[in-house]
């Protein structure tokens, strides 16, 4: 015990001396609460529209008004025809293309003329939500405008529908062309539709994004940085003289990690506290549940991280490895992109992945309260993970050529 | 007197390659054992052996009474091992290194403290006990690191070459503080190149090819191939080295 | 010259003994190329998707039918009204459709009083995935579909693949990675070991002896490059129609910056640990945040997007996707270019100007 201590003294001694460390490891938690959540945002809003108005008249007014007041969207300007709205889109000054045909104003009365939404698709995920965006926001110009000229219109009930979504109001416009019965039956119950969100009423990405990003906070502190610090006494040859000392190996690791553990923990703590004060983003679950889900996770991430040091000898393989082991996690784990979107293969694999369940484990205990009984299948995984690198680690680690 | 190092047909292969071929021998208690040999001869493979660091394919040995094959962990409890390429904490002071080397070996804080303070005014370098490693110059840094393989008073001492690169002065010095050790009853296992070293040695053993071609006092083997140094006595064996690094 | 092609030849033969390194330099990004392009989406294609119903009247059943056909979702059965709460706190649904009492009335316009029909309960801890299941379901339950007098069209990317989208980045950082990170790491290496001094005092000229050490990573980085852009093209689908000459070009210039870079980080430091947090905190860190590679640019607080300006991946990426998925011409890729271009020259001669400051 003693010998730990006097080891883990080093440790910080060492920690303190370098010139970096210190203020990577105070900047850290501080990036990732502060300035990652902005960056890493996938909220699709300021959606950049571009209106091809060949029609001026008052509903095509009408629609580019409702366009300018969209929070979602934001008009960047009317054009004259469609390849000078293309040319603008090709240059990324515009996402998505709104062109209002000649003469649809008139057209409303009798058969609408089409209405034409280009949207880039080079980012599909903002492609997609917004034209939905887009078109919802046209509809919306709709009822106040025709509700008195059309009498299929009159169906209050779609008329005061507070919902945001497009397609209730594109079925009263359908009614517009041919009164089937059942459309009419459709609206109806559409139109009748309320929907709640729980969990993140705010509908906030950053929120979505915050419990994740701690996670990064543990692969780099309590992975990364444990496996430089080792393949650098291998480098230096320090390590040799420790070697021909009585320090068991398991001694000397712990007294590598076990200071990136407690910092690590006390940075989620930090990380907590700034997002509470920041974000007005509380644990919705237990706290506790997090620091446990947090401890195994470490132990997994430094295990890995013990696991490619012992295994390279120079800090450029390690560096490497590291590297590409972290990227592989934060890409497949959901971190960034849901599990649920990727092929089955991909997400069987993934179920592989430690990170996989912390990232589950963070976002359902910090965003929905779940708690660990209900979570206790993503909890087992990750003590199982933990338990098994810690005896890869310890395994690969040889005192005696 | 007692052996505190005895060996018996030490052999160590890689591959298809012997770099220590069936070596035996016998240090004692106190003894200056100078250990010798052409770079590539199997000294550095040998002493790693000695320490625990490296296995032995076969043969049989012990040091300070514990078998090397079964009892490395508790033979590293009673040795000290300065190797070749300086190895002290660089980013640590001088004596942050030495609680940290007194710390592994179990001593208590106040202990290494008085033994350090001791040790550094012999040295008089006792005022620079809050310099970083770092700074200070080589002749130094070598005569640091046999003072911290030597402060927890373990019963054998190993020197890799410890003498390399150091100023004629400095390894006169350095020298002084080995046979003070070995007066103190420290048993001192040592490598060298140089061999106006070999002759400051109790005794020597001079490796060529992994193998032990002669071993005796620097006197005894001056008479024995009757020539006038040990520098001689050296070219006349590694003569027919075969290995070169 | 005879003396440099010896050079370049040890320096190559260093990167070629070296399996492992080699095996990872060429492997990851083959490996980051395929996993992105097969495995990673930020499309939202599948919600899962509970009932909640008092009466499992014919509407109702008939209403859920329609849900569980939709390939979009995958219906994960009735719960009950106090489960579903636990339902979307465990993850099991995203969404839950609460019918009403009195639906059956609803939809048919017979009940008494006008109420709501169906609620939405939807778990909205990401936003992105409870706008999506919201639209989707509402078109569902309304059983119409096809019918609207808008006509979208997505261009350059019918099929919205987001893989498209990461190619260029993924090249962007791979770059930097290998260029930047592992020159600098091999320069500060024999500085630190002290095999620069002795090829410092070779009367072969210092800037030939770097270049000598670059020349295999650039090499290298070509490799990288091509395996890149045929997987993209053969395995991903990517159209790549805009002009190959434009695209080689200016990959090749943005080769030439990340090895700039790696220069100019080997000349602030002689220690490995140093260079490696350097290139990885003030290279990969900026280019995975602030390049659009993941996450569009145009999502930044407005304090931060100038920083993009500055951040060559970025526009290197942006002429990427222009080029590899728009299909344009070099004309529009001009802009990027002399950028790019620009950077490059200066980034050289301040490397230049600093490794030769630190031979006097």
């Amino acid at each position: 015990m003693r010998v730990l201590r006097t080891l883990i003294i080093k440790e910080l001694r060492q920690f303190r001396r370098n010139p970096f460390l210190p203020k990577l490891v105070v900047g850290f938690p501080l990036a990732i609460v502060l300035i990652l959540p902005w960056i890493a945002n996938m909220d699709v809003k300021g959606v950049s529209v571009g209106i091809v108005d060949a029609d001026r008249s008052d509903v095509s007014r009408r629609i580019t008004s409702h366009v300018e007041a969209s929070e979602y969207l934001r008009l960047h300007d009317l054009y004259a025809d469609y390849p000078s709205a293309l040319a603008d889109l090709e240059d990324g000054h515009i996402d998505a293309i709104l062109e209002i045909p000649n003469g649809f104003g008139h057209s409303l009365h009798a058969t609408p003329k089409r209405l034409s939404i280009w949207a880039n698709g080079v980012n599909a995920m903002k492609a997609s939500l917004g034209s939905q965006y887009l078109m919802q926001t046209v509809m919306k110009a709709f009822p106040t405008e025709s509700a008195p000229t059309q009498p299929s219109f009159e169906n209050s009930e779609i008329v005061n529908c507070e919902l945001s979504i497009v397609n209730c109001e594109l079925t009263s416009l359908k009614l517009l062309r041919s009164a089937e019965p059942a459309s009419s039956l459709c609206s109806r119950s559409i139109a009748t539709l309320s929907i709640v969100n729980y969990y993140n009423p705010t509908m906030d990405y950053k929120h979505f994004m915050i419990p994740a990003l701690m996670i990064m906070l543990m692969v780099m502190v309590g992975g990364f940085l444990p496996a430089l610090n080792l393949v650098s006494e291998k480098e230096l040859g320090t390590i040799e003289q420790i070697n021909v000392t009585p320090v068991s190996r398991l001694t000397f690791t712990l007294s590598k990690l076990i200071p990136f553990w407690v910092i690590c923990l006390l940075e989620l703590a930090l990380c907590m506290t700034l997002a509470l004060l920041v974000y007005g983003l509380p644990v919705a679950g237990s706290v506790g549940a997090i620091f446990l889900a947090a401890l195994l996770f470490i132990i997994v991430m430094s295990s890995i991280g013990v696991i490619i040091a012992n295994l390279s000898d120079t800090m450029q393989q390690t560096m490497f490895l590291m590297l590409f082991v972290v990227l592989s996690f934060i890409l497949l784990s959901g971190l960034m992109t849901p599990v649920e979107s990727m092929p089955l293969w991909a997400q069987h694999f993934t179920r592989l992945l430690p990170p996989t369940y912390m990232v589950e484990i963070m976002r359902a205990v910090y965003l929905r309260g779940t708690t660990v009984a209900e979570l206790s299948g993503s909890y087992l995984a990750l003590a199982a993970f933990a338990l098994t690198f810690a005896t890869l680690a310890s395994f690969t680690y040889r005192k005696r050529g | 007197m007692e052996n505190i190092i005895s060996v018996r047909n030490l052999t160590k292969q890689f591959g298809a390659f012997r770099a220590v071929d069936n070596i035996s021998f016998d240090v004692a208690q106190g003894e200056i054992f100078g250990f010798l040999g052409a770079n590539g001869a199997g000294k550095t493979t040998a002493i790693r052996i000695l320490c625990g660091l490296s296995r032995a394919t076969s043969g049989t040995g012990s040091v300070a009474g514990c078998d090397i094959m079964t009892q490395s962990e508790d033979i590293k409890r009673n040795i000290g091992y300065m190797c070749q390429k300086f190895s002290l904490y660089e980013d640590l002071t001088v004596l942050e290194n030495m609680e940290l080397y007194g710390g592994i070996y179990g001593m208590h804080r106040k202990e290494i403290l008085a033994k350090a303070e001791a040790m550094l005014t012999e040295l008089e370098f006792w005022h620079h006990r809050h310099d970083l490693v770092r700074s200070i110059p080589a002749g130094w840094r070598q005569k640091l690191a046999f003072t911290v393989a030597n402060l927890h008073a373990p019963k054998v001492i190993f020197l890799d070459e410890p003498t390399g690169g150091v100023d004629p002065l400095t390894r006169r010095q350095f020298w002084g503080m080995i046979r003070r050790a070995a007066a103190a009853g420290t048993t001192v296992f040592v490598t060298t190149h140089y061999m106006d070293e070999a002759a400051l040695c109790d005794r020597v053993s001079i490796m060529v090819d992994g193998r032990i071609m002669a071993l005796d006092t620097p006197e005894a083997l001056i008479s024995k191939y009757q020539v006038r140094t040990m520098d001689e006595v050296f070219r006349t064996l590694a003569r027919n080295a075969v290995r070169n690094e | 010259m005879n003396r440099f092609a010896h050079f370049v030849k040890k320096e190559s033969l260093h990167i070629l003994r070296d399996v492992r390194t080699i095996l990872v330099v060429i492997g990851i990004p083959i490996v980051l190329t395929l996993l992105f392009g097969f495995a990673i989406s930020t499309d939202v294609n599948n919600i899962n998707v509970a009932a909640c119903a008092p009466h499992r009247t014919a509407a109702v059943r008939d209403a859920v039918s329609r849900v569980s056909h939709t390939p979009l979702f995958t219906f994960k059965g009735y719960v009950a009204p106090d489960e579903i709460d636990k339902v979307l706190r465990t993850g099991t649904a995203e969404a839950v459709m609460v019918f009403a009492d009195d639906y059956d009335h609803l939809v048919a316009g017979t009940a008494e009083v006008a109420g709501c029909g169906v609620q939405l309960v939807l778990d909205g801890s990401n936003p992105n995935v409870a706008a999506s299941a919201s639209a989707y379901l509402m078109q569902t339950l309304s059983g119409v579909a096809a019918a609207s007098p808008i006509d979208t069209h997505i261009l350059y990317n019918p099929q919205m693949k987001s893989a498209y989208n990461f190619v260029p980045g993924i090249l962007g950082m791979i770059f930097i990675l290998v260029c930047a990170m592992m020159t600098s790491i091999s320069i500060v290496r024999e500085k630190e070991l002290g095999s620069m001094e002795v090829l410092l005092v070779s009367p072969v000229k210092p800037l030939w002896i770097i270049a000598a050490k670059m020349i295999p990573y650039f090499a290298l980085s070509c490799i990288n490059l091509l395996s890149v852009l045929l997987i993209a093209r053969y395995a991903l689908g990517v159209p790549m129609t805009g002009s190959m000459g434009a695209l080689l070009l200016i990959s090749v210039i943005y080769i030439v910056l990340s090895l700039g870079f790696g220069l100019l980080v080997s000349t602030v430091t002689d220690k490995q640990m140093v260079a490696l947090i350097i290139s990885g905190m003030l290279l990969i860190l900026p280019i995975t945040m602030f390049s659009g590679m993941l996450f569009p640019t145009e999502n930044l607080p407005l304090v931060l997007r100038p920083i993009t300006y500055i951040v060559p991946a970025r526009w290197y990426i942006d002429a990427m996707r222009k080029l590899m998925i728009e299909g344009l011409a070099f004309g529009d890729v001009l802009l990027e270019l002399g950028i790019l271009a620009a950077m490059t020259i200066g980034i050289i001669r301040v490397a230049l100007m600093k490794f030769n400051d630190r031979l006097e």
